[in-house]
Order: structure tokens, then sequence, then C-alpha cells
């Protein structure tokens, strides 16, 4: 097992060299001159130059990505232009915002898609089974800034159910003391019930926008696999010596099936770590998806290169973590490695 | 000799629904077991031995409907049973052991929890105590090293030891009847024998019917007492193994014998016999499903078929047998 996950983290290094690569010559190939944007638009053509040798811009790009790779290994992603603040720190207050939204909504997608599927199959056919394939289609053509926006103009602007999209919590609230970075978590570990929900009531049109994007391939994916599990001759064996229904669904089947389910899972939350961006744009969710579209609407490169390398990390990490789970459940992919 | 009937099937009809319409894949099937009996069910691949298990097992799949007959087992028809009270007799009282060993079992749970689970769920064991009645188990059907094999999975093992472990499963609970599905095929000629040589050995342990559903004549003569004939969804000779070997009676059932060289019967011989299968999706099927294929046919074929008494247990659903 420990051997499956290091051969698996060897492969995942050329793809983090390669990511290194390609947002360092991305960003200066983007257009804009951040020496510019930064010295303002009154600054002398003395001014920017000044500033673009301070940023180190004036020397030849093997020279900078010499300069670029040094920092990263020290740990260091450098500084954001308009903010000033060393981008690290920037994104390590912002993650948490990114991660309470994407694990709220993939939870609610789980709670909701494998149940679903699992009955669609169990009870094939039958209304459940419609109403399964009626949420797979939606979700598959339903855009996630679109869903995000319907769901902000009905139950925000017409019905006034939902707060206004304006960020984690109602602007007179102060948030809980940071312990994990996730409100809903925070707010209820300092006792806040008041901040835990009007934590709770921003947190639910952006993490449903992405839970309806997510819900689609899980439930159809739960679906099918359980149908070919229920299908195959060792469920006619369980069935054969009499072992309960409940035992033959979930002991047996289930976790035979949950297996293709894990993949999915992990493809899909590489969807929403990209997702992210879109809603946390059309939510002001402060987290670093947004940061992200500021800061290349301002050429800002520093917090973009953090950004995209930031997304690296989690995508590799994610994909160790499938794997793990993956090896967890299936005794042929642990005892084979 | 008393005989006492463990399993009595009467009039068995199984249809499937499919896309191209209705097949009716059995039709007035009967036969019985005696406690202690071996039958072989024999007859080629498709003839309706797989369908006839599983609908007195109860496991048809949904497209499948039972539409007349009984299956008296044990003072009740299986066939009239809840799906609940037949669960409850599944895997205690008849048990079932099929083809292919290797994907019969679950692929990621221990063989040793298989067994136990079944244990547990008839009552055979405890939660606590289904681990080691689990190893009794495979100690029963001489698995080498059974501490270590019941914490083995499907994959590890063999398919000569999964069929071990399947028959282990099987037998854990003691069952009265024993329905085994082509338990030999797809392994090879030394494993099939010591696993028909275990199975006919725990079956006079404990005095159990066994069905035994083969292609293979030369297996059936050997091991059963009594051969029951099927072909395209109808029974259509049984008779004593050494009774139907001097004497087949039934078209079919002698070119079967006559596939036969020596005592070796093979699936390529089966397939020489002229024509195919009916195709049952034909809604104007003859009353004789044979006679499409068959050299003796004459006009009373075209009757609904005799079931004519030709011997001691020797019954033959033909017109003109021979
Ligand atoms: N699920 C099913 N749907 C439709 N037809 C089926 C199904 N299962 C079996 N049959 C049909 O029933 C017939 C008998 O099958 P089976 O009992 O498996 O044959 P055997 O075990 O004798 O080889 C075949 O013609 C097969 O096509
Ligand atoms: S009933 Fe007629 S057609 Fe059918 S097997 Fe007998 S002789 Fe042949
Ligand atoms: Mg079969």
């Amino acid at each position: 097992m420990l051997n499956l996950l290091l051969s698996r983290l060897a492969t995942a290094i050329p793809s983090i060299v390669g990511v290194v690569v390609v947002t360092f010559m991305l960003t200066r190939l983007l257009p804009g001159d951040p020496a510019a944007y930064f010295a303002g638009l009154a600054a002398s053509p003395q001014a920017i130059a000044e500033i673009r040798t301070k940023l180190g811009l004036d020397k030849s790009l093997p020279e900078q990505f010499v300069a670029y790779v040094g920092d990263l290994l020290q740990g260091n992603l450098g500084n954001s232009l308009s903010t000033g603040q060393p981008v690290v720190t920037e994104i390590a207050t912002r993650l948490p915002a990114s991660a309470e939204l994407t694990l709220f909504a993939l939870i609610v997608a789980v709670g909701i898609a494998i149940p679903l599927g699992v009955l669609a199959a169990v009870k094939q056919g039958t209304w459940v089974d419609h109403l399964c394939r009626i949420v797979t289609t939606a979700g598959v053509s339903l855009p996630v800034f679109f869903t995000g926006l319907l769901l902000a103009y009905v139950f925000y602007y017409l019905l006034q159910w939902a707060p206004a999209p304006t960020g984690r919590l109602d602007i007179f609230l102060s948030p809980p003391p940071d312990i994990t970075g996730f409100y809903l978590i925070d707010s209820l570990l300092s006792g806040n019930l008041e901040t835990f929900w009007s934590a709770l009531r921003q947190l639910a049109l952006p993490a449903i926008s992405m839970a309806i994007f997510s819900l689609a391939p899980l439930a159809r994916m739960t679906r099918g696999s359980m149908l070919a599990v229920l299908g195959s001759d060792f469920i006619r064996t369980a069935r054969a010596s009499g072992l309960s229904p409940r035992t033959v669904v979930f002991t047996y089947a289930f976790r035979n099936a949950v297996l293709p389910v894990i993949t999915t899972l992990g493809m899909v939350f590489s969807f929403l770590l990209g997702a992210n961006v879109l809603v946390e744009t059309v939510f002001a969710w402060p987290g670093i998806g947004l940061y992200a579209v500021n800061a290349l609407i301002t050429s800002d490169y520093a917090p973009v290169q953090g950004f995209v390398l930031t997304m690296a990390v989690l995508y590799v990490t994610l994909n160790l973590t499938i794997d793990f789970v993956y090896g967890l459940v299936d005794p042929r992919v642990r005892l084979e490695s | 000799m008393t005989a006492i009937p463990a399993l009595a099937v009467e009039d068995l009809s199984v249809e499937f629904r499919t896309r191209s319409g209705v097949v009716k894949v059995l039709e007035h099937v009967g036969f019985s077991v005696d406690k202690g009996e071996t039958v072989a069910l024999v007859g080629e691949s498709g003839s309706g031995k797989s369908v006839t298990a599983f609908a007195v097992m109860g496991i048809l799949d949904a497209a499948g409907k039972v539409t007349s007959g009984r299956a008296m087992f044990g003072g009740s028809d299986l066939l009239a049973l809840s799906e609940r009270d037949l669960a409850e007799q599944r895997g205690r009282e008849l048990s079932m052991i099929f083809q292919n060993p290797r994907t019969a079992l679950n692929p990621i749970r221990r063989v040793g929890r298989q067994i136990a689970d079944v244990l547990v769920r008839h009552g055979g064991a405890t939660r606590n105590d289904a681990p080691q009645a689990a190893i009794a188990m495979l100690k029963k059907v001489r698995i080498p090293d059974p501490e270590r094999r019941a914490e083995a999975y499907p994959f590890e093992l063999s398919g000569g030891m999964c069929q071990r472990i399947m028959i282990a499963i099987a037998l854990a609970c003691r069952p009265a009847l024993l329905i085994a599905d082509e338990p030999t095929t797809g392994l090879d000629v030394t494993t099939q024998a010591v696993i028909m040589d275990l199975i006919g050995e725990l079956a006079g342990e404990s005095g159990m019917a066994t069905i035994f559903i083969t292609h293979d004549l030369a297996l059936a003569a050997e091991y059963c007492d009594r051969i029951v004939v099927m072909h395209a969804g109808h029974i259509v000779e049984a008779a004593p193994g050494r009774a139907l070997f001097d004497h087949a009676r039934h078209p079919y059932s002698a070119k079967l014998l006559a596939a036969t060289p020596g005592e070796t019967v093979s699936l390529e011989a089966l397939a020489s016999i002229p024509g195919g299968l009916p195709d049952l999706r034909r809604p104007d099927l003859p009353p004789c499903r044979y006679s499409g294929r068959c050299e003796r046919r004459t006009e009373a074929c075209d009757q609904p078929l005799p079931q004519r008494i030709v011997g001691d247990h020797h019954v033959v659903a033909c017109w003109n047998p021979l």
C-alpha cells in the first residue's frame, strides 16, 4: 500500500514540474505590464523602469525563472503587487473559504447522489429511478455559473429567502475565532449559533450550485455501477445463500459498486476545484478562486502563479487520497502492488 | 427401498420477457429427487437447466416469471412461498453452487467471512464463534491450512480452491438439498474428479439430496443414480443411469449417447447433434420441441406430448420412442 502511494507520488512529480514551468511562462505571456500597473497611471517612464528593475522584470527570462524556482523552494511565492502582502499568507487565509465551500458542496452532493443512485438501481424502473434520470440529465446540461446566477436570482432577488451573495457572513457579524478556518465548524466550537446560522445561509446557494453540478456524474455512476454489480454472479450466490436483502445490497453489492464511484468522486472534486473560480465570482466568496480572478484582471503575476500551483498540489494530493481510499476498499489493488 | 422425495417439481413453466418478445424457456417441467439420491440434469447448453434451478431457488432474474407449477420441498411449495420465507430456506435447507467459482464469490470479502455470513444469517453460529465455525467448514472441504486460507480473498485462490469455498458456503448449514450447477466446468480434469468426489462424500454423510446439472453425460453416469434429460425447456426423458445407457428411449437421448465415444462425452460431441435448439420466441412452437431435428417424426408428433412410462422409474416424452 505504501509502495503504491510512493509510486503514484513519483509519477506526480513530472506534472508538478510541468506546472511550475507553465505557470511561469503563462504569466509572462499574459497581456499587460505589471510594472506600469503598479506604478500607477501618472507614473513617469523612469519610475516604471525603476519598478521593473525592483521586480526583477528587466532580467532575461531564464534568469527570472531561476530566481522564481529558488523562491519557490523556500516556500516564497512572491508578494501581491496590489496588496503588497506575501502570496503564501494571502492564499493560506483564503484557502479555508474555498475548502469549506467545496467540501460542503461535495458532502451535499454525495449525501444525495449515492442514496439516489443506489435506490434507483435497487428499484429499477420505479419513480426513484425516473427521478434519478431527471436529476442526472438536468445536472449535466446546466453549467455551474448559470445554476449559481439562477439560484441567486430566484432565492435572493425574487423570493428574498437567501441573503445577499456577498461573502461568507452577514456584514454585521464578525467572523468566529480562527480554529479550523471553516466558519461552520468554528462558530459551533465557540458556541455562537447566530454566526453559524448566518454562515450556513451564506454558504447555501453557492454550495448548492456546486452540488447540483456534482450530483449528476455521481448519481449516474452509482446507479450504473450498482446495476452492474447487482447482476453479477456473486450477488446471485449471496441471494442463493439466503442472505438478507440488506446484507446483499449494502455489504455485498454496495461495497463493490462504490469502487468506480470513488474514482468519479475524484474527478468531480477536481472539476469542483475549477468551478470554484466561477462560483466564488458569482457569490463574491472570498476564496482563492476569486483571489485569482482579481489578480488576473490586474495582471498581478504572483497570486495567479500561487493559485495555479496551489491547485496543482491540491490536485495531486486529491489523487493520492483517492488511490489510498481505493486501496482500502479493494484488496486486489492493495495486495497486488 | 422406500423413496421419500426431497424435492418434487411439477408442471414448472417459466417465461422471460425480452426485447424481442416473451420466451417460453421452460414448459411443464417435472422431476423429483429423493432423500440421499443424486439426480443429474443433462442437456446441451441453453436447454434450461440453470433456469430450472434458479426457479426452484427463487433467484430468477427480474425478467423471468414462473407461470405455472409447484416445487414441493419439506411440505411446502417453494414457488408459492413469499420471498422472505424462501430466503429463510435458502442456504439453510436448500443450497446451490455455481459454475465459475471465481466470479461466484464476493471479490472483496475474505472467504472466511463469506462462510461466516451464511452461518450467522441462519443461526448456524453466533457472530463470535462464526470465524471458528467457518474454519471448521474449510477443514471439512479439505482446504489445507484453513486458518490462513480463511483470511484470503478469492483472487488469491485457484479455481478449485474457490469451488471448495463455494461448497463450504453451500453446505455450512447442512441443507437437505444441494443443487450443483456445472460445478466442475472450467476446472481441470483432476480437480473435477476431486470436487465431484467431495460433493458425493459430503452428500452421502448427511443423506443430502443432490441435483447435479451438467452437459457431461459421462460425469452424470459416474456420479448419479438417475439422469433427467432436458431439451429446449422440456424434460424429454428420465431414467436410472444404467437404464438410460442400456436403452435410451427418446431420440434426443439416443443422439446424446451416440455422440459419446466410450465413456467420455464432451461438449463438442453434444454440439454434433444435427440442427440447433429451436427459437423459443416463435409463437407456433410445435408440441415436441425436438421435432425439427428428429428423424422419427410422424403426424402423431403434432399432438401434445405424452408421458410414457417405459420401465422402472423410466419415463419418456415422445410419440415414437426407440
Ligand atoms: N435473463 C434471461 N433473459 C432472457 N432469456 C434467458 C435469460 N436467462 C436464460 N434465458 C434463456 O433461457 C434458456 C435456458 O438458459 P439456461 O437455463 O441458462 O440454459 P442451460 O443452463 O441449460 O445452459 C436459454 O435459451 C436462454 O437464452
Ligand atoms: S415426439 Fe415425435 S418428433 Fe418428438 S422426439 Fe418423439 S418422434 Fe421425434
Ligand atoms: Mg447453465
